[in-house]
């Protein structure tokens, strides 16, 4: 029973970034139907920005999360006004390939300026050991952190989606762009925001996971695709089934580890994409929205 | 018009002097060549193992910068035509027909990793050409299938024997009788290893408790470590590489997982300390190496101290001593070969005994392995000791 729960915390705790990762996919390709191959590199980024922070500048944590908000923010607007604006008539194709090609390009230009090699995090308060042991449980207070923030950043983010004059632009985008400019919003500046607000999370999840285990250029690789299998399990483009697709990943891992076996445990996350994708092409909670021809 | 034709000429004029470069060019590098011997390097130097590949040219530079401010070989400098891999087997291979075809070196050093040094392989078959690694430790990189690969050399010791010095180290030093082994099966050098101490140990009358697996591209152990953690065990056998060792001990440690911690010579990088970020967590962790920055032999000493002061105070890690090394060994076959072309040097390069190197004294077997000595590492607050020597 206490190996149960450890390993359901253990697949929370890892969900719980997969979650704040696959909103980032789900909210861009909700909004322009791109996927963004360079979300994981944008996490990576932040992960650096808040290493730099915390090791050479001595910030705390919370402000480091604050500071690598605003750089992905930036690099995130940068990398849509730059890379994906241009094309933004051209063939979904070249979108793609495009992704891919930024992805790249700011993997590589990390590991010219920051080498290739693994760091860490120094260990501040918030992020020592000081484990909670409940009898044979065992939950380090960060995790507990990154659980508990997880849940605020996602009621957050559902309140500035369905109430504020933004998200409204962003749902209103999100189902027909040419209505929207009509209406009067202004597409490029809300495309931006959601590209902004997609890039702040991936730096807190950045964050948060190099603080716990180590940062390095291509970290953002594997990442990714977990994040973006969660995106598409749960629905792409709804945000509520990115966060359950990011749980239910992480827990189905952890619990497969345990009681599968280790080996295949990178295995499972591919075999529910494959599954869910012949039985449920939009995904848990994804709407059957066929294409338009 | 007029403008048209001056650009024109100017166009020619400048064509022409080119070509004029371009013959004196050619002139210089033929003389060049008969003035020099040309080493190639096949190495990783950027992409994921990167720090091994630059480790390693680090040493070998420094070797042959001693060689050449001492006359060179035979009466030649030893000139270096680097090249990079980025650490991808099809990159290696490319990079071997560049530097056999095209610079028309007389042997290949590197790579670092066995994967790609089997990958070139059939490179040194086809243009019969010697390739040497200096720390490509799979079994079957020389010898596989049966057979003897005529070109391949290296001068570290093979994961076999590794595993094996483990094992026996774990059993009959250590007495912990009952293991758990960690190790990424999609890494050759994780599975090889693990193979081998798992035999020897269980010879030895151990027992092990549970393999299990986990991914070197994940960072989040915790799952697998809760499922060992629920287990009965004295000892870990955990053979990867720095990084994901790192990064596993630092949660296992957190986790409250306070066994010993053994491993092979991919954990000897001080970034380990970088990795796990706390030093009190690098302790009763034991590895296999190939030297100890600890010896007192003269070779060791002073390789330590001209290495020192050529790079910036850095103390030198087992792959700048086996780069080192490298280079000093093809030195040596080239100066017994008498003449620098590629057979001879191949024959050279088999025929040798009781070559002298930083990591030990050793002759060339006939399956092409050195024959040589490790020693285990044990870290205290994430600090080398020396702590036994093995020889075979």
């Amino acid at each position: 029973m206490d190996l149960l729960i450890q390993q359901l915390i253990n697949g929370i705790s890892a969900g719980s970034i997969y979650a704040i990762v696959a909103l980032g996919y789900t909210m861009v390709y909700g909004i322009i139907k791109l996927i963004n191959f360079a979300h994981g590199d944008v996490l990576m980024v932040g992960a650096f920005t808040g290493l730099y922070c915390v090791n050479t500048l001595k910030m705390p944590i919370i402000l480091a999360i604050i500071a690598s908000m605003l750089v992905c923010a930036v690099l995130g607007a940068i990398v849509e006004k730059l890379a994906y604006k241009p094309l933004r008539t051209a063939p979904r194709i070249a979108l793609l390939i495009t992704a891919i090609g930024v992805s790249f390009l700011i993997e590589y230009l990390m590991m010219y300026f920051f080498g290739s090699g693994a760091q860490a995090y120094k260990e501040t308060e918030l992020t020592s050991g000081s484990a909670l042991h409940i009898g044979n449980i065992f939950v380090t207070r960060f995790t507990i952190y990154v659980i508990l923030s997880t849940m605020i950043i996602m009621i957050l983010l559902q309140l500035i989606v369905k109430k504020t004059k933004l998200g409204k632009a962003m749902r209103a985008v999100s189902s027909d762009k040419d209505a929207a400019q009509l209406m009067g919003i202004n597409v490029d500046k809300t495309i931006s925001f959601t590209f902004m607000l997609g890039s702040a999370l991936a730096a807190i999840a950045g964050v948060m996971y190099g603080a716990q285990f180590s940062v390095q250029p291509l970290m953002g690789m594997q990442l990714g695709l977990k994040a973006f299998i969660a995106a598409v399990f749960g629905g792409i483009g709804n945000i509520p089934g990115a966060m359950l697709g990011g749980y239910l990943l992480g827990i189905i891992e952890s619990l497969g580890g345990q009681y599968i076996s280790t080996t295949y445990v990178d295995v499972f996350a591919y075999v529910i994409l494959i599954i869910v994708l012949l039985v449920r092409p939009f995904g848990i909670l994804g709407k059957d929205t066929r294409e338009k021809v | 018009m007029k403008t048209k034709r001056i650009i024109s000429v100017m166009c020619a004029s400048l064509l022409a002097i080119s070509a004029f470069t371009g013959c004196a060019k050619t002139a210089t590098s033929s003389k060049e060549d008969e003035n020099t011997i040309k080493l190639g390097l096949n190495f990783e130097l950027s992409g994921a193992v990167a720090q091994y590949g630059q480790a390693c040219v680090d040493g070998i530079k420094m070797a042959v910068d001693e060689v050449n401010a001492d006359g060179g070989v035979l009466g030649k400098k030893i000139k270096l035509v680097s090249k990079d891999n980025s650490s991808k087997q099809e990159e290696a291979v490319s990079v071997a027909t560049t530097l056999a075809t095209k610079d028309n070196v007389i042997a290949i050093l590197g790579p670092a990793t066995s994967g790609a040094t089997k990958a070139t392989i059939p490179i040194s078959n086809k243009y019969s050409i010697p390739v040497i690694s200096g720390s490509a430790t799979a079994d079957d990189v020389t010898f596989s299938n049966g057979k003897l690969n005529p070109f391949i050399y290296r001068i570290c010791f093979n994961d076999s024997f590794q595993g094996q010095v483990m094992g026996s180290f774990a059993a009959n030093e250590l007495k912990l009788k009952n293991a758990v082994i960690l190790s990424d099966n999609s890494m050759d050098y994780s599975k090889g290893l693990a193979d081998v101490f798992s035999t020897t140990y269980k010879k030895l009358g151990g027992t092990i408790v549970a393999t299990e697996n986990f991914s070197s591209k994940n960072s989040d152990f915790s799952s697998v470590l809760t499922k060992i953690k629920s287990q009965k065990f004295d000892v870990i056998y955990l053979p990867a590489y720095y990084e994901e060792v790192g990064r596993m001990i630092k949660q296992a440690r957190a986790m409250g997982i306070n066994q010993p911690i053994l491993g092979a010579d991919g954990y000897d990088d001080t970034r380990i300390n970088e990795v796990v970020g706390n030093n009190s967590y690098l302790n009763n962790v034991y590895f296999t190496n190939h030297y100890s920055k600890e010896d007192t032999s003269d070779t060791v000493v002073n390789f330590i101290k001209n290495f020192k002061a050529k790079n910036k105070n850095k103390t030198p890690n087992a792959f700048n001593a086996l780069g080192y090394d490298l280079a000093k060994f093809v030195v040596d076959a080239i100066k017994r070969a008498g003449t620098a072309d590629k057979a001879s040097l191949n024959k050279a390069l088999g025929d040798t005994k009781q070559f002298d190197g930083v990591t030990g004294s050793f002759s060339v077997d006939e399956k092409h392995n050195p024959v040589k000595s490790t020693v285990i590492i044990k870290l205290v607050d994430g600090v080398q000791k020396f702590d036994k020597k093995f020889t075979p």
